[in-house]
């Protein structure tokens, strides 16, 4: 299936597999942008073409082997395109992710030392002018869309199509130019530096050759059967592994064509557009999809949910089954061709995900649920254990073997071994190099013989398929000995449509206690439903009935948590809805959207101490921070509540 | 910025204008201009007669006494077709969309002055009248594009929250290619940051299209940071004129705004 992928080898970069890619299928589509409402396509050759005016524009502006240079935007041709460029040069491209505040991007800029940057828009661009003084290393800023930037006239600002034309005359004069550049990089040179969300701390720069990325991209592709005629829509932030694994490396090693949305608010309805067939998407995504989708099956015609409801139980009875291939009955096997006429069919048409043979998921626990409810109406949904480390890809479900309580086994070249203490390790061809100017953290990360500690706890079955419980660090105890895994618990709470956020607390404590954010769309449309009136999140989330409501899930959390044999005791004893909604612009959570436990409990320290005390209710008063950067506090009275506990029967319904 | 803009001669000259409804005068004697690339703000305490004033600048009113000149021609009894063929759009304070119809649209009827092709053509949507109807379509991508609404390109309009609607209005209003653009109250009832993104839209037009912009507000930081003049009128009289810091200087418009001391 990789017959027509170019060989390892010689091609052994990504300039030089897309010289490769534009010589085996330069009429082929390799990227596409929608631009003024119409698709634009580029064919291989075309983006070959682009990214050699590119290089040599940035040559000309004095970009050197080495150079760091930084790229900030939405998913744009263009910006990929210079990441490209800048390792023709032998410089290394720092993709910053694109909502990241001023101080956050000044501390990646002035860690990486990146003298260039190539960013999207006036937007970025005020940010970097912001920080220019205070981040001295940085010499010159490329953007692609002049727009309301009129007036700026500073010298070392220059507009992407202009280096470009610089490029082609610079190309002209010097035509052996840029066949040397690429000649000169190989497969274990520096391609790319990603600085990690970082739940802990400082983010840090993961240093990854062109090995890792080709080999590890080349295996996945390898194991999904990936084609040249795959679709892939790049939504995800630039600044992520995963994008430039799926994005980048598979498609420079297979040779498919990438989509960039025409703006991050119409991802949906390019995803229905483009209808891809490679497909990537964090939980949250496949939950609010499921979310919408429930939403508007409420307000459909009685028929309709009639029909909805009987063909989604039909599909949850034996869809998983058909799609891993187990045997079933000839009535389930025609209601299920049935069902997917009049139901799965239409609705993964809606969703855009009708052609999808691949789908992943990783970063975060998906709920059993929501897992179920995709793969059941047909979609290959699986889910894997990924970390920028392992450049992607540790553990992946493989096709007939999907179960959602694992993350699946090692992909192809990948060891996993379990340590004593329960961590989870890994050595794989994706393993990184090194974390940029960090020789301590790299130590403590990589052991001398390549494996890489991932920092979570979990084990692997008789199957071979890995679990993951918890961050290790975060795994604790309650002061009577009972274990505590907060994630664990969390992830429970958010499995509820209701619930979008939880943050557990326990270790080191009598009980369990927790903070709940609501989800203001799906409470939202129940509150409307109920004619509750309510003025955004702050208000709704304190209301007497949306505590009822949330009490309700939390009981049912405790249930489930009671017939866990070694977590049956850390069942949660007291819970309160917050105020606001935690957010990556206060420091609560990172850009990747995972909660940053310590900043937290710190922040919110007297509420956490209002939960272990006997108060049923505490003042609290928190700083939010816009858009924009300006801050504000709001005040609030937030309510404690009590959650019923359930029998500790696990040893009893076990007999 | 707006020191590196070059504002050129006087596009609009509202000269002695005065107007009443049976005994209420709405403006009397109200007089200034408008200087190419301009941004001029109408400001003053409701009923002052500032919507009044754009009334009558796009020829909805006709004003009792006084003249308007536009383009260096006077204009005598003008009806607003006419206003907008001279090039002067508007955007109004109720919102006045066509609720059922999309964004797409909405911004095209903008177009509808452009449109050379008779009825007949266009609903044989063939030939030429396909061809002109690509070209219009182009135009109204480009505002879409520039006033970021390509998520709700095909929403119908009614659909939307309050800050979007009032962006596709000025959608609409773009589409007419003016030379002078009237915008009634653009950011009454927005959210900071929705009025952030009006501004920014605002001075973008100005700069982008060098369309000349007549505005009327009531938030003063939102006057006093985008407009290069500023016009204050209260119960119908002119009650100042001139740059932002004049007008912040001025006493009387200090005593309209927070009130005198009556002793």
């Amino acid at each position: 299936m990789t017959g027509t992928s170019p060989k390892p080898g010689n091609l052994d970069t990504f300039p030089k597999l897309l010289a490769e890619n534009a010589r085996l299928r330069g009429d082929k589509p390799a990227s596409r942008e929608k631009d003024y409402g119409i698709w634009q396509t580029w064919t291989w050759a075309e983006v070959a073409d682009e990214i050699r005016a590119l290089a040599c524009g940035l040559a000309a502006l004095g970009v050197r082997r080495g150079d760091k240079v930084a790229i900030c935007g939405d998913n744009r041709p263009h910006l990929y395109w210079s990441i490209t460029a800048a390792q023709v040069l032998g410089a290394v491209p720092v993709p910053v992710y694109q909502d990241s505040v001023p101080e956050e991007m000044q501390y990646i800029y002035e860690h990486a030392e990146a003298k260039y940057a190539v960013v999207e828009n006036q937007e970025q661009v005020d940010k970097l002018l912001e920080i220019k003084d205070r981040a001295p290393v940085l010499q010159h800023i490329i953007y692609k869309f002049p727009r309301g930037m009129r007036h700026y006239d500073q010298p070392f600002l220059s507009l992407l199509d202009d280096v470009q034309k610089r490029g082609r005359a610079f190309d002209a004069e010097n035509p052996d130019f840029y066949d040397n550049a690429v000649g000169e990089s190989g497969g274990s040179d520096i391609a790319i530096m990603l600085y990690t969300s970082g739940t802990t701390g400082r983010p840090k720069g993961v240093m990854l050759s062109f090995d890792n990325l080709i080999i590890t991209g080349r295996n996945g592709a390898i194991r999904e059967n990936l084609t040249e005629d795959e679709d892939m829509l790049a939504y995800l932030p630039m600044a992520w592994i995963g994008d430039n694994i799926f994005s980048v490396a598979q498609s420079y090693v297979t040779g498919f064509c990438v989509s960039c949305p025409e703006s991050s608010d119409t991802v949906l309805e390019d995803l229905r557009e483009i209808g891809p067939t490679y497909f990537f998407a964090p939980p949250r995504i496949y939950e609010s999809l499921l979310t919408t989708v429930m939403i508007r099956i409420e307000d459909a015609a009685r028929i309709k949910q009639f029909m909805f409801h009987y063909f989604m139980d039909v599909a949850g009875r034996v869809g998983m089954d058909i799609l891993d291939g187990k045997p079933i009955s000839l009535t389930d096997r025609a209601l299920y061709w049935l069902g997917n006429i009049l139901v799965y069919a239409p609705l993964k048409n809606v969703l855009g995900l009708s052609k999808v043979r691949t789908s992943y998921t990783a970063g975060e626990a998906i709920g059993p649920d929501i897992f179920t409810f995709y793969r059941s109406m047909g979609l290959n949904l699986k889910q894997m254990y990924a970390s920028t480390e392992a450049s992607v890809f540790i553990t992946v479900h493989p096709d007939g073997e999907v179960r959602p309580d694992t993350s699946g086994t090692p992909a192809i070249d990948v060891e996993v071994r379990i340590e004593d203490d329960g961590e989870v390790m890994f050595r794989s061809p994706g393993v990184f190099q090194a974390y940029y100017k960090n020789d301590e953290e790299t130590k403590a990360t990589k052991t001398d013989d390549g494996w890489v500690h991932t920092g979570d706890a979990g084990y692997l079955d008789h199957d071979n398929h890995l679990h993951i419980i918890d961050r290790s660090k975060d795994v604790g105890k309650l002061n009577d000995g009972t274990l505590f895994a907060p994630k664990f618990i969390e992830n429970k709470l958010k499995f509820f449509p209701h619930i979008k956020e939880a943050v557990a607390f326990g270790h080191e404590r009598d009980y369990v206690a927790a903070f709940i954010n609501i989800d203001l769309e799906s409470v939202g449309n129940w509150a409307e439903r109920r004619n509750l009136a309510y003025m955004g999140y702050t208000d709704l989330a304190g209301q007497e009935t949306v505590y009822e409501l949330i009490l309700d899930c939390v009981a049912k959390v405790n249930r489930d948590l009671a017939a866990d044999e070694k977590l049956g005791g850390s069942q949660i004893h007291r819970f309160l809805i917050l105020h606001k909604e935690l957010d990556a612009d206060d420091g609560e959570l990172t850009r990747t959207r995972k909660v940053r436990r310590k900043h937290v409990s710190e922040k919110y320290a007297e509420l956490i101490q209002a939960l272990y005390s006997d108060d049923d209710h505490c003042a609290i008063e928190a700083e939010v921070t816009f858009e924009d950067g300006r801050t504000d506090t709001i005040t609030a009275d937030l309510k404690i509540c009590e959650a019923p506990l359930a029998a500790a029967v696990a040893k009893a319904a076990a007999e | 910025m707006p020191a590196t803009r070059n504002i050129g001669d006087v596009l609009l000259d509202v000269d002695g204008i005065s107007i009443s409804f049976g005994g209420v005068k709405a403006l009397s004697d109200v007089s200034f201009d408008v200087r190419e690339h301009e941004i001029l703000a109408i400001i003053g305490p409701n009923g002052a007669g500032k919507s009044s004033m754009l009334n009558c600048i796009n020829g909805f009113y006709h004003p009792q006494e006084g003249t308007i000149t536009f383009k260096g021609k006077p204009r005598h009894q003008m009806q607003t077709h006419e206003a907008a063929l001279q090039g002067i759009a508007r955007t109004f304070q109720n919102i006045a969309l066509f609720k059922g119809m999309s964004t797409l649209d909405n911004i095209m009827t903008g177009r509808n002055l452009k449109m050379k092709k008779n009825l007949f053509w266009q609903m044989l949507y063939f030939g030429p009248a396909l061809k002109e109807e690509l070209e219009h379509r182009a135009v109204v991508e480009e505002i879409i594009d520039f006033l970021e609404i390509e998520a709700i390109r095909k929403t119908p309009v009614g659909k939307l929250p309050y800050g979007l609607q009032k962006r596709v209005e000025l959608g609409r209003a773009l589409a007419a290619e003016p030379d002078l653009l009237l915008l009634d109250e653009p950011m009454a009832g927005m959210n900071i940051e929705e009025k952030q993104d009006m501004c920014r839209f605002i001075l973008d037009v100005n700069d982008e299209f060098g369309t000349t912009i007549v505005l009327i507000e009531h938030d003063m930081s939102v006057v006093m940071d985008i407009s290069d003049r500023v016009v204050v009128l209260d119960y119908g009289k002119k009650l100042a004129y001139g740059t932002p810091d004049e007008v912040r200087a001025n006493q009387d418009v200090i005593d309209a705004y927070l009130g005198v001391a009556h002793e």
